[in-house]
C-alpha cells in the first residue's frame, strides 16, 4: 500500500484545485473495466486468461464440502448453485430479518456457516471465503446489479452514502471527492474511475490476487491516510449498501480482473 | 497439486496453426518479500515450463521471480495429427504439475 499513499499524496492538490464537478448522476454508472486497458479487458473477459476463475473453482468445491457440526455442505441445503445461487450477489447487501441488519453476501455466508452449518466464520478476507463469494457471485455473471426495493435497507444506504461524502484522512478527501467529482481524472498516471461495486471480489494485478470490495475500499482510505474500518465493520456493509444503489444497472462481472 | 487452466482447441485441421494457452494458480513467491517479524519468505517459484506435442517438445519457458503470481503463458503451434498435448511446470522444489489435453486433427 506504500506507493498509494505517496502517489496519493502528490495528487492531493491537483484534486483539490479541480472545481469543475461531474457528477455521476448527469450520465451513466460505467464499470471500472471501461477504464482499463485493452489487455486488462481482454484477461477479464477470457475464462482461460482470467485467473479468479481458480478462486471460482475452488469455491464449487467448497459448496460440496460437509461442514461443522451440522455435516452439512451448502449444497445440501441449496441444490444447485447454478439455479439457486443465480441472481443473488446482485441484490446484496440485502436485509437479514434476524439480525435486523443490512448483510452483504460475506456476511450471509457466515451466518449460514454459524446458523446452518454450526461452523465457525470464515475470516473475511481468507482463501475460503473470498472462493465462496467468488462462487457465488459467478452466479449472477452477467446480470444488471438490482439493489432491492427493501425500505428496511434505507438506513444502512444513508449512513453509507454519508459516508462517502465525508472527508476523511489527513488528506481530507471524501470517497465522492475522487469517484463522483473526478472519475474522469487520472491519479499517478492511472483512471481513478467512478468506484463501481459491480465486480468483486475481483483480481487486481497489484495484489497479485483476488480481493474483496472491502480491501478495495481499505486501500482507498489507507491512500488518504484514513484510519481504515475492520473488515466486516457495519460502516463497509453501509458503504456497500450505497455502492450497489450507484450501480444499479452494472452487470455484474464477478470475478473481474484490475490493474 | 495447484489448479491449471489449459486452454487447446479440441479439433484443428491439419497444418492448421492453432492458440494454445495454459495458466496455472501458483503464488510464484519471489524470495525477496518479507513476511512477519521481518523474516524472508523462501523463494517458491515455477521455474520450468514445457509443452510437448505427442512425442516432440514444441514450446519450453524458463520462468524467473520476477514473473507475476499465478503465470499465463500464450503460443501457438501447427496440428500436425491426433495427439495428446501435455503442459509440465517445474517448482523450486523439483515438484512436477502435469496437465493435458487431446487434439483431433482432420
Ligand atoms: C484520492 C482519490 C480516492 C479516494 C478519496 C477514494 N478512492 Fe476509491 N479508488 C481510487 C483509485 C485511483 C482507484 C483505482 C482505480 C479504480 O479501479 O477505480 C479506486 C478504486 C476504488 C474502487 C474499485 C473500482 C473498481 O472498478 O474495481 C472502489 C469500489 C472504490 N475505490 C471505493 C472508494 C470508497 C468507498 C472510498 C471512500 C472510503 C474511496 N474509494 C476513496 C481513488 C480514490
Ligand atoms: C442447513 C441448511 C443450510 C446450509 C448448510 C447453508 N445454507 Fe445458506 N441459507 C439457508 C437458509 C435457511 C437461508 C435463508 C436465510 C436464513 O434463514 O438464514 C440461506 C440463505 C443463503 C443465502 C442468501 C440467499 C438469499 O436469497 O438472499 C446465501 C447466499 C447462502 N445461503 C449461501 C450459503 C453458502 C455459500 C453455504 C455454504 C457455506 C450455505 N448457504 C449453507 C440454509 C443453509
Amino acid at each position: 500500500m506504500r506507493p498509494a499513499v505517496r502517489c496519493f499524496g502528490l495528487a492531493a492538490p491537483l484534486l483539490l484545485a479541480a472545481s469543475v464537478a461531474h457528477g455521476i448522476e448527469q450520465g451513466e454508472p460505467r464499470s471500472g473495466i471501461a477504464f482499463a486497458s485493452p489487455e486488462t479487458r481482454a484477461m477479464q473477459a477470457d475464462d482461460t486468461a482470467n485467473p479468479g476463475l481458480f478462486w471460482v473453482l475452488d469455491g464449487e468445491q467448497l459448496w460440496a464440502k460437509r461442514e461443522g457440526a451440522a455435516q452439512k455442505s451448502c449444497g445440501d441445503c441449496h441444490g444447485a448453485a447454478s439455479a439457486s445461487m443465480k441472481g443473488i450477489a446482485a441484490r446484496y447487501p440485502a436485509f437479514d430479518d434476524k439480525t435486523g441488519q443490512a448483510v452483504d453476501l460475506t456476511g450471509r455466508i457466515n451466518l449460514c456457516r454459524t446458523r446452518h452449518q454450526q461452523a465457525t466464520p470464515l475470516p473475511h478476507e481468507g482463501k475460503e471465503m473470498l472462493a465462496l463469494t467468488a462462487f457465488v457471485g459467478f452466479q449472477s455473471r452477467g446480470l444488471p446489479m438490482a439493489p432491492p426495493a427493501d425500505p428496511r435497507l434505507a438506513p444502512a444506504r444513508a449512513q453509507g452514502e454519508a459516508l462517502f461524502t465525508q472527508r476523511m484522512g489527513q488528506l481530507d478527501l471524501s470517497c465522492a471527492n475522487c469517484h463522483e467529482a473526478n472519475w474522469q481524472g487520472r491519479l499517478g498516471g492511472s483512471p481513478i474511475t467512478q468506484g463501481q461495486s459491480n465486480a468483486y471480489p475481483l483480481y487486481r494485478l497489484e495484489w497479485q490476487g483476488l480481493g474483496s470490495l472491502q480491501r478495495r475500499m481499505r486501500a482507498c482510505m489507507v491512500g488518504v491516510r484514513a484510519e481504515p474500518f475492520d473488515y466486516g465493520a457495519p460502516e463497509f456493509v453501509a458503504l456497500e449498501a450505497f455502492l450497489a444503489t450507484r450501480a444499479k444497472g452494472l452487470p455484474v462481472e464477478t470475478p473481474g480482473v484490475r490493474p | 497439486m495447484p489448479r491449471t487452466l489449459i486452454n487447446v482447441p479440441k479439433t484443428a485441421k491439419a497444418g492448421e496453426i492453432v492458440e494454445v494457452r495454459a495458466m496455472i494458480a501458483h503464488p510464484m513467491e519471489t524470495g525477496q518479500r518479507m513476511g512477519v517479524n521481518g523474516a524472508m519468505i523462501p523463494r517458491d517459484i515455477v521455474n520450468r515450463f514445457v509443452c510437448t506435442y505427442g512425442s516432440e517438445v514444441v514450446f519450453a519457458a524458463d520462468l524467473w521471480p520476477a514473473v507475476s503470481a499465478n503465470p499465463f503463458l500464450s503460443f501457438s503451434l501447427r496440428a500436425k495429427e491426433a495427439g495428446v498435448i501435455t503442459f509440465s511446470w517445474t517448482e523450486d522444489s523439483g515438484a512436477v504439475h502435469v496437465a493435458t489435453a487431446d487434439i483431433t486433427v482432420t
